[in-house]
């Protein structure tokens, strides 16, 4: 068995503040705007569709599907390195927006695309006292 | 007024080195420079337009650059998209001059990725700001990027990696008959095969070279080209475009070539199926594949088949990258600027022993970035009178 993959410490912005502290709950949580519906991902501070400011945050079902994905075998960056081979993937959540992550808890080689995957959140430990998380996806 | 068949390549050249560990980027520009204005028949002191990028220019890399060569140009571009910059700059460069801004443009690149040791490939992406960190958590690489793309083309098309190999094979080919190319020695199918993976389905042999390297190309007026050294290279049409991942799910096989593909084939008159040769960014194989399905070379989904059967190779319907490309040849970092020069030689009947015969048309696109997240692409249709 392979380690853990040791993800690098999200930072967060007041823009995609809402996305990690939601992540530190265990939620996967979206931006729509209140001004023409659309869900968008990644977090702003305006509409992308529209250039509304009215933006309101919810919780998504955490659902998708991989839509794509990778083995990667070889990552010479610290954290990954160890961790080879592992899945990264795109994840399209049942909302629209589709994410990028990893697919943990399976054999590598059993991923495949149009699986059906549920978010799963890997904690950290930080020292700036932020309760970030970081979501990766996991075989349903 | 379009800048379509009024602007032309007057000046090109290619360093030879693919190691240079004694000379810097800077160093490396400089000669370039030099081979591109002798090509031309030009002097340093004609120069009026500077355009530039590299892997480690910064915000005002281009002033760095013009008092390193002790310019004074009128206009300055230190556009950076990517390795597609340099064919960016060629358009930049023919929009300037179309505006009267300058008359005589000089299009650099130099890179010491290989004796400075960048992990270009599979060194980890994404740095630590709030807008990399929904990337750099995830382990994303530059091949897993386009691993990601390739992944997804076999799943939806049923493209193999004997038909990806093809176009690493066609490269090597076409690098055995370029006495400056790093890696000359044939491959086959087989070889790309049984390379070790890197990123599934993505094996070593689908992947670019890493080299130094660096070029120079020189952008006049066709009225002034055809007083200089060389058959003027014109440019017939030009186009730009950027993907990205958008707010909602975007279909990942369309790339920024169908964009500037369309606006630069257009600008032309011109179709794919009119192209003599062509030449297009291979950081990988599947980089190539999507290029051509994009531009239109060939319908989504039959790229697979449109690499295979020797079509791509010099002497089949649509040679591809006749330097080597990327893949072989040459890839300090960017190399959007040898794309350009190949073509260029090519198209001046320059191409000695590996020349596409009676090429007066080609197709040259450029991608900068990433294919499985966001990237650029520029496209440029030349051609001779
Ligand atoms: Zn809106």
């Amino acid at each position: 068995m392979m380690a853990e993959i040791q993800h690098p410490l999200p930072n967060a912005s007041w823009e995609t503040r809402g996305y990690w502290e939601g992540a530190g709950r265990g939620e996967i949580v979206l931006q729509r705007c209140r001004s023409c519906g659309t869900v968008q991902h990644k977090p702003r501070g305006v509409c992308a569709t529209c250039l509304s400011g009215d933006i309101e945050h919810f919780v998504a079902s955490g659902r998708g599907t991989v839509y794509t994905f990778t083995v990667t075998n070889q990552n010479m960056a610290k954290g990954f390195a160890e961790a080879c081979p592992y899945v990264m993937a795109y994840v399209t959540l049942e909302e629209g927006p589709r994410v990028l992550t990893n697919i943990v808890g399976c054999d590598p080689d059993t991923v495949i695309i149009g699986m059906k995957v549920t978010a799963d959140f890997a904690t950290q430990e930080r020292d700036d006292g932020e309760a970030f998380a970081v979501p990766r996806f996991t075989p349903v | 007024m379009s800048i379509a068949g009024r602007f032309a390549i007057a000046g090109v050249y290619e360093h030879p080195s693919r190691f240079s560990p004694d000379k810097s980027e800077f160093q490396i520009m400089a000669e370039c420079a030099k081979g591109a204005l002798d090509d031309a028949g030009l002097q340093l002191s004609d120069v009026d337009g500077l355009f530039a990028a590299s892997m480690t220019m910064g915000a005002m890399g281009i002033i760095d650059l013009a008092e390193y060569l002790n310019l004074k140009p009128d206009y300055l571009d230190g556009t950076n998209i990517g390795g597609s910059s340099f064919v960016a700059h060629v358009i930049h460069a023919s929009a300037a001059i179309n505006a009267g801004l300058c008359e005589v443009a000089l299009v650099l690149y130099g890179s010491t990725a290989a004796s400075s040791s960048m992990a270009i490939g599979t060194g980890g992406r994404g740095g630590a700001g709030p807008a990399e960190s929904f990337i750099s958590p995830y382990g994303m690489t530059t091949v897993g990027s386009y691993a990601l793309y390739a992944q997804l083309h076999m799943n939806r098309y049923g493209t193999t990696s004997e038909q990806l190999a093809e176009i690493a094979v066609a490269a090597r080919h076409h690098a055995s008959m370029n006495p400056n190319a790093k890696m000359r020695q044939p491959i086959t199918v087989d070889d790309v095969m049984s390379s070790r993976v890197i990123s599934t389905p993505l094996h070593l042999l689908d992947c670019c070279i890493i080299s130094d390297g660096g070029g120079a190309v020189i952008v006049t007026s066709l009225e002034r080209a055809r007083d200089l050294a060389k058959k003027p290279v014109i440019v017939l049409g030009a186009g730009e475009a950027a993907v990205h991942q958008e707010i909602g799910s975007p279909d990942l096989l369309t790339i920024a070539a169908k964009q500037s593909g369309a606006k630069a084939f257009g600008r032309a008159g011109l179709t794919p199926a009119e192209m003599d040769f062509a030449m297009l960014y291979d950081s990988f194989t599947i980089t190539v594949l999507a290029t051509l399905e994009n531009l239109g070379f060939c319908q989504p989904g039959e790229g697979g088949d449109f690499v295979s059967g020797g079509r791509i190779k010099l002497g089949g319907a649509l040679p591809l990258n006749l330097d080597g490309g990327g893949l072989s040849s040459n890839h300090p970092g960017m190399r959007g600027i040898f794309l350009v020069i190949e073509a260029t030689k090519q198209l001046r009947g320059e191409g000695d022993v590996r020349q596409v015969q009676g090429a007066r048309l080609a197709c040259v696109h450029g991608t900068g970035g990433t294919i499985g997240d966001k990237h650029s692409g520029a496209t440029l249709i030349l051609g001779v009178e």
